[in-house]
């Protein structure tokens, strides 16, 4: 098989991995390698789906010996497989880089012969990027579910970031989906990667040169829609993998059916893209404003509201704390004003020190008026002509289609976020 | 303070020279019309000053800045220096005035219209130039990297340290096809010149592979169920395609994943 068949079905196998970023950690290129890392991450480009590209994503192989129901490499399934030798993936790599296509690689694999085995041949790759090669951009690698301690750590000293994904949000619908992977073999590797990260850092504090264990920490993955779990048991099990497993991102992937089977969603099911995309506002909202789980989504409203993002709808449940007085508000209650971002509340604060602010100061620091003016007063005064009950904020905030599928009762198609939505998904901006 | 402000400055364009017009109008309280640099000189019927480019003049304006202003003024300045505002000069006179006035206070009265004019030019140029660490394309050609951009502000400064720092074996060369100018870094340094710039030679068979491996790469990492034109829009505006790789037809000898009737 030559190299474009080979690089074509290993990628093609690997893009439904949601993560890409290479964020997290800033390191200068050394004098005798290539390559640097920066904190903010860097895409390369964007693919027709409108997603980063950041890394190199491949799988080492894809000849998979498990047979997980929802996945395409399965063992049953009929594709074409191939595997890379760890030198032709180092050289291409290295090549890609030059080109500045990409900032580093991103390297997963199916099981080949075992979880030893294919570690192994990560391993092997690796190694030759990072001590032949000199390559210090940025590397993650997947860590692969059952594979011994001691190759993980071997894995992580070479990696900026690990992950481990957890694909299913229950234990029940793994046991019914992926029969060969038990929670426990999830979740070991993840407790390792914690340790191994928690232990490099205290390390490093004590000796300077100290081997840096993933030090841009680790990642998950959870595909919503291919089992019946809420939003609300997934955004708490995804809160408490962030508390226990000290994890810097969870992922969320909306379920593509590729695959037919009578325990999955039928093949012409379309992917749950919005409220993946509630997923990754609320998921925002808890890693950057500040919000609890239980703040979003309980037991009477365990799923998000299709027609509105999350932080609107806490304000319009929370209304008696509203509107609040810009010049004075601290930075906390001024993260929950709907049309203020992280970027706006810090220049808020900022720019206050020097004089007070009205509403067009407000919109050159980048607040979104059209929605925030309902919540805030300038100088103890309301914006001109605004209304604050329910009512008349909902009305405001819905586009005329949205409410007037909300007053006949019509199913939001779940399929069409808004140009708007998907903008700030992506950069974060609720 | 009363100044004259019925003059147009005219300087070389340079960075100290546009210091040196700062030095002028503080010391002379002028307040001119436009400050442009020599290639855009027009005829007009105001009084135009021609300032001469003086080392230390420059100097002690340079040095004036992170004493007044702080730090990450200076940063501030520099980039939006860099910025194709046609009125950056006078945007930039307004600011250094204030700071010189109001000291390090300045950079927090992001509501000041002077203070944000300069702040939002230079957010435009750093932002751009953050994109092409991502956007440029390297090929080869025989034993040092070439990239062409068409950027809209002044950014190769900035790409020379973020490229020279990750790069410290390669020797590169970047073209800028807006403005004339060429980047080149080799040996751990660098310089950037104007030049007259030709068409690239074709690229030999090795560098033609990867470029199809990468084109390859991009066709198949997207998800045909996910196709989202804007959204790729959005992130990586058009503008910037007709410099990358994976946008040249000759790098894709296949056809483009056909996007089906019931994703449209």
């Amino acid at each position: 098989m030559d190299m474009l068949e080979k690089l074509t079905v290993l990628a093609d196998a690997a893009k439904y991995d949601a993560a890409c970023t290479s964020s997290g950690l800033d390191r200068a290129a050394r004098p005798d390698g290539l390559g640097a890392t920066m904190a903010c991450g860097c895409c390369h480009s964007f693919s027709a789906d409108g997603r980063c590209i950041t890394l190199l994503k491949v799988l080492q192989s894809n000849a998979c010996s498990y047979d997980c129901t929802y996945c395409v490499n399965r063992r049953s399934n009929d594709v074409k497989r191939a595997t890379f030798t760890p030198r032709e993936l180092a050289d291409l790599t290295m090549q890609f880089y030059r080109r500045n296509y990409i900032e580093g690689l991103f390297l997963s694999s199916a099981v080949v012969n075992n979880p030893d085995y294919t570690c192994e041949l990560m391993l092997q790759t690796l190694h030759i990027l990072r001590n032949e090669y000199h390559f210090w951009g940025y590397i993650h690698a997947k860590a692969i579910p059952g594979a011994s301690p001691a190759l993980l750590t071997r894995l992580g000293l070479l990696a900026d970031r690990m992950s481990v994904n957890i694909e299913l949000p229950s234990e029940s619908s793994l046991r019914l989906l992926a029969p060969d992977k038990k929670k426990a073999d999830i979740l070991k590797p993840m407790g390792l990667l914690r340790d191994g990260i928690e232990q490099g850092r205290q390390d490093l504090v004590k000796y300077r040169h100290a081997p840096r264990f993933a030090p841009a920490g680790q990642s998950t993955q959870l595909i919503v829609g291919a089992t019946p779990e809420t939003d609300l048991q997934i955004l708490g099990l995804s809160s408490a993998l962030y508390e226990k497993y000290r994890l810097k991102r969870v992922f969320f992937s909306a379920y593509l059916p590729v695959v037919e089977h009578r325990d999955l969603p039928a093949l012409t099911t379309k992917p749950p893209l919005l409220r993946e995309h509630r997923l990754y506002q609320a998921d925002w909202l808890m890693r950057f404003y500040h919000f609890d789980a239980n703040e979003l989504l309980d037991e009477q409203n365990p799923n998000f509201d299709p027609y509105m993002d999350p932080k609107c709808t806490w304000a319009l449940r929370h209304l008696e704390r509203f509107p609040v007085e810009v010049n004075r508000a601290d930075y906390e209650m001024l993260l929950r004003v709907p049309g203020i971002g992280v970027k706006s509340a810090r220049r808020i604060v900022t720019a206050r020190r020097a004089g007070s602010l009205d509403f067009d100061g407000l919109k050159k620091l980048g607040v979104i008026l059209k929605r925030a003016k309902y919540f805030i007063l300038c100088r103890g005064k309301a914006a001109p002509g605004i209304v604050m009950t329910h009512r008349a904020i909902l009305r405001a905030l819905l586009s005329d289609a949205a409410l007037e599928s909300m007053h006949q009762g019509e199913q939001l198609s779940l399929f069409d976020p808004t140009m708007e939505d998907v903008r700030q998904c992506i950069t974060g901006q609720i | 303070m009363h100044h004259r402000t019925d003059l147009i400055y005219r300087y070389d364009g340079s960075f100290e020279g546009f210091l040196c017009c700062v030095f002028r109008a503080v010391y002379q309280k002028e307040d001119p019309m436009r400050i442009c640099p020599q290639e855009e000189a027009q005829a007009t019927l105001l009084e135009t000053v021609v300032i001469d480019t003086e080392p230390d003049k420059a100097q002690r304006v340079r040095k004036s800045i992170p004493a007044k202003l702080g730090m990450d003024a200076q940063r501030v300045v520099y980039l939006c220096f860099l910025s194709d505002r046609p009125d950056k000069e006078v945007m930039l006179l307004a600011f250094l005035r204030l700071g010189y006035q109001l000291g390090s206070r300045v950079l927090r009265m992001l509501a000041d219209e002077r203070v944000h004019k300069v702040l939002t030019a230079a957010r435009a140029v750093s932002g751009e130039a953050h994109l092409l660490k991502g956007f440029t394309r390297f090929s080869q050609y025989g034993g040092a990297l070439v990239a062409e951009i068409e950027p809209k502000n002044h950014v190769l400064p900035l790409l020379a340290q973020h490229f020279k720092a990750r790069m410290p074996g390669e020797s590169f060369l970047i073209l800028d096809r807006t403005h004339q100018m060429v980047l080149i870094c080799s040996g751990g340094r660098w310089q950037i010149q104007t030049a007259q710039l030709e068409q690239l030679p074709r690229a030999d068979a090795q560098e033609r592979f990867y470029r199809q491996l990468w084109t390859r790469f991009y066709d198949t990492v997207s998800i045909e169920d996910r196709y989202n034109p804007q959204c790729r829009m959005t992130h990586m505006p058009k503008r910037f395609w007709g410099m990358m790789t994976e946008f040249q037809e000759d790098n894709r000898p296949w056809a483009l994943p056909e996007v089906s009737e019931k994703i449209k």
